[in-house]
């Protein structure tokens, strides 16, 4: 029986079982927790408590999921102000483990997790990873840090309880990571999708191949679809997008199935919403906007409708997988990232699109914002590779017309495209860091 | 009789030139002649050398992106209108020239030599030969430097 836990593509796992819910046991396991994790907010948490009283709602009032869009918000400066501890709703004994994320202002946000947490985490994490197609006899090449950092312990922990063969390489060190994919036999990686299109560079200088690997785990920081493509047909892997964040679990909060036409939430521990990121009204499944996430069963610290800054839509159709978790559209932007040059919203996603769209362009980009004279200028630093370079000043001069042409068509802006030296621009072993904002405003 | 040339991207900025030099340095690799086209932003560093491979091993390992392309180089009358007569073996040939540097060691009194940079490098070849340009292989010019 169960045979519809099997999309045919990914490996059987029994933590898989949720992912095949029916949708009404799905709604009626949501409600039950929802309930259950205002209740524990509302008891535990004093800026929780006393955001519901001036709103006026009793925690009993939260029935069902749509009451949800009554609730006050929580956003990424509760955290920054209630810092260390303020929004944990567990006593230290409880809590089992800490992490935190690097904040680019100050004081970082601090995350907790007790035992159960942590069990809930490995379970999604083995969930992510059977979606993919991994299953024991895999080997994982896990290159997310390891440290305060969620990415490192969260791949581990969940590669683990799946059964594969984890090697705890953490990021960094190049020529070493080439060196134990080849010789360890890797069959799957984990790392920010820009570190490995850095991989497959240094592979590629190096003259060697990617041995036994056929899946890639990426995520940590947006990118898009044609970077996608770029990566898998550079190494021949099959490239799925990871998603999650600290202030509500780690990775392990939705993943693309082989299908990899939207990314699954696990909607039994993570209740999505998607609101306008002005006015936050609820918006209908298949708008785009931001998405806030509900922890349904985090216990050391729920998460209230979280803003996550990340925009998206909700996929209306269910998922041919047979998954009935529903999915959101990838996130190839996050209203964080977004940056305004003579009125007009840029998102950096939107430029590595139209760089990828003129043939040989590896997206080791840059961009560089300036401000001369009260007007904003926008440069766009592209190395050039040894597929592009000519030794003829007007092919060359043709690339970056041709660089410029593609970015004004999709952003409707004239920019400048400045070719630059090969590894001029600093690469990240993390999250990469694409626009340098120097205007002073 | 084609000549291989290495060709670097460099960026408008100091000391762009002098590291592709130092690590021709250091590898005991001699810079028998060079060019440099630039423009606003860029430029690119033409080189003559007599170990190609070994040189653009070299360039590759530091970092820089390095282009091998074919050239002819050519023996010009080092008198008044010498380069002229050579030229209008150019034009009779049909052959554009992408762009052209001299080649640093000369014979004074005898000619010079220069290096062009021609579509097909091949075809052109046999098409100056016939119009009697007196072109150089890499052997000679090599004894020469």
């Amino acid at each position: 029986m169960k045979t519809q836990w099997n999309d045919g593509q990914s490996g059987f796992h029994p933590a898989s079982a949720p992912d095949f819910l029916p949708r009404r046991e799905l709604a009626e396991l949501q409600r039950a927790r929802l309930r259950a994790v205002v209740r524990r907010a509302h008891e535990r948490v004093p800026l929780f408590r006393q955001r519901l009283e001036a709103a006026g709602i009793a925690p009993e009032a939260v029935k069902d999921l749509p009451d949800l869009a009554r609730l006050p918000f929580t956003v990424k400066a509760d955290l920054r102000d209630t810092y260390p501890f303020g929004l944990f709703a567990s006593p230290m004994e409880e809590i089992v483990r800490l992490h935190a994320s690097s904040g680019t202002t100050g004081k970082p946000i601090v995350v907790a997790y007790t035992e159960a947490d942590l069990q809930v985490w490995t379970s999604v994490m083995v969930r992510t990873f059977a979606a993919c197609g991994l299953s024991k006899g895999d080997v994982v090449q896990n290159a997310y840090g390891y440290g305060l950092f969620t990415g490192g312990l969260g791949a581990h922990y969940g590669a683990e309880a799946l059964g594969a063969t984890v090697i705890p390489i953490s990021g960094g060190n190049t020529e070493r990571q080439l060196m134990v994919l080849q010789d360890f036999g890797v069959t799957a990686i984990c790392c920010t999708p820009s570190y490995m299109v850095h991989l497959i560079e240094r592979a590629k200088e190096s003259k060697i191949g990617f041995g036994k690997l056929k899946v890639g785990l990426f995520g940590a920081e947006p990118w898009s679809e044609s970077m996608r493509q770029h990566i898998q047909a550079e190494s021949g892997i099959r490239a799925h997008d990871v998603y999650g964040l600290s202030e509500i679990i780690g990775p392990g909060v939705g993943i693309e199935c082989p299908r990899r036409d939207g990314l699954h939430l696990f909607e039994d521990h993570f209740y999505p919403e998607i609101v306008d990121p002005t006015s936050g009204q609820v918006l209908p499944d298949g708008a785009e906007g931001e998405l806030v996430l509900t922890t349904l069963s985090k216990e050391a610290m729920p998460m209230i409708r979280y803003r996550t800054r990340d925009i998206t839509a909700l996929l209306p159709e269910p998922c041919p997988c047979g998954r009935t978790l529903r999915r959101i559209r990838r996130i190839g932007r996050r209203s964080d990232d977004m940056f305004i040059i003579r009125g007009v919203n840029v998102f950096p996603s939107q430029v590595e699109t139209a760089l990828l769209q003129v043939e040989g362009t590896l997206p080791h980009y840059q961009i560089v914002l300036t401000r001369e004279k009260g007007l904003d200028e926008m440069e766009v630093q592209v190395e050039v590779t040894p597929e592009v370079f000519s030794d003829e000043i007007r092919r060359l001069q043709g690339l970056q017309g041709q660089l410029e042409a593609a970015i004004e068509h999709v952003l409707g802006i004239r920019v400048k495209v400045t070719l630059v030296a090969p590894r001029t621009i600093a690469r990240s072993e993390g999250k990469a860091k694409r626009v340098q904002d120097k205007r002073n405003i | 009789m084609k000549i291989r040339q290495l060709s670097l991207f460099l960026e408008n900025r100091p000391g762009q030139l002098r590291v592709p030099c130092q690590v021709l340095g250091e590898a005991g690799i001699d810079i028998l002649t060079m060019s440099l086209a630039d423009t606003q932003q860029f430029g690119i560093l033409r080189l003559i050398v007599k170990d190609v491979e070994r040189a653009r091993a070299a360039l590759e390992g530091a970092g820089m992106v390095v282009n091998g392309t074919d050239v002819l180089a050519a023996d010009v009358p080092d008198r008044p209108g010498g380069l002229a007569e050579v030229l209008a073996a150019f034009e009779r040939a049909g052959l554009g020239i992408e762009y052209m540097y001299p080649f640093g060691v000369r014979e004074r009194g005898r000619h010079a030599t220069l290096i062009f940079r021609l579509e097909d490098p091949d075809g052109a070849a046999e098409l100056l030969a016939r119009q009697g340009v007196k072109l150089v292989s890499a052997g000679e010019l090599f004894s020469r430097a």
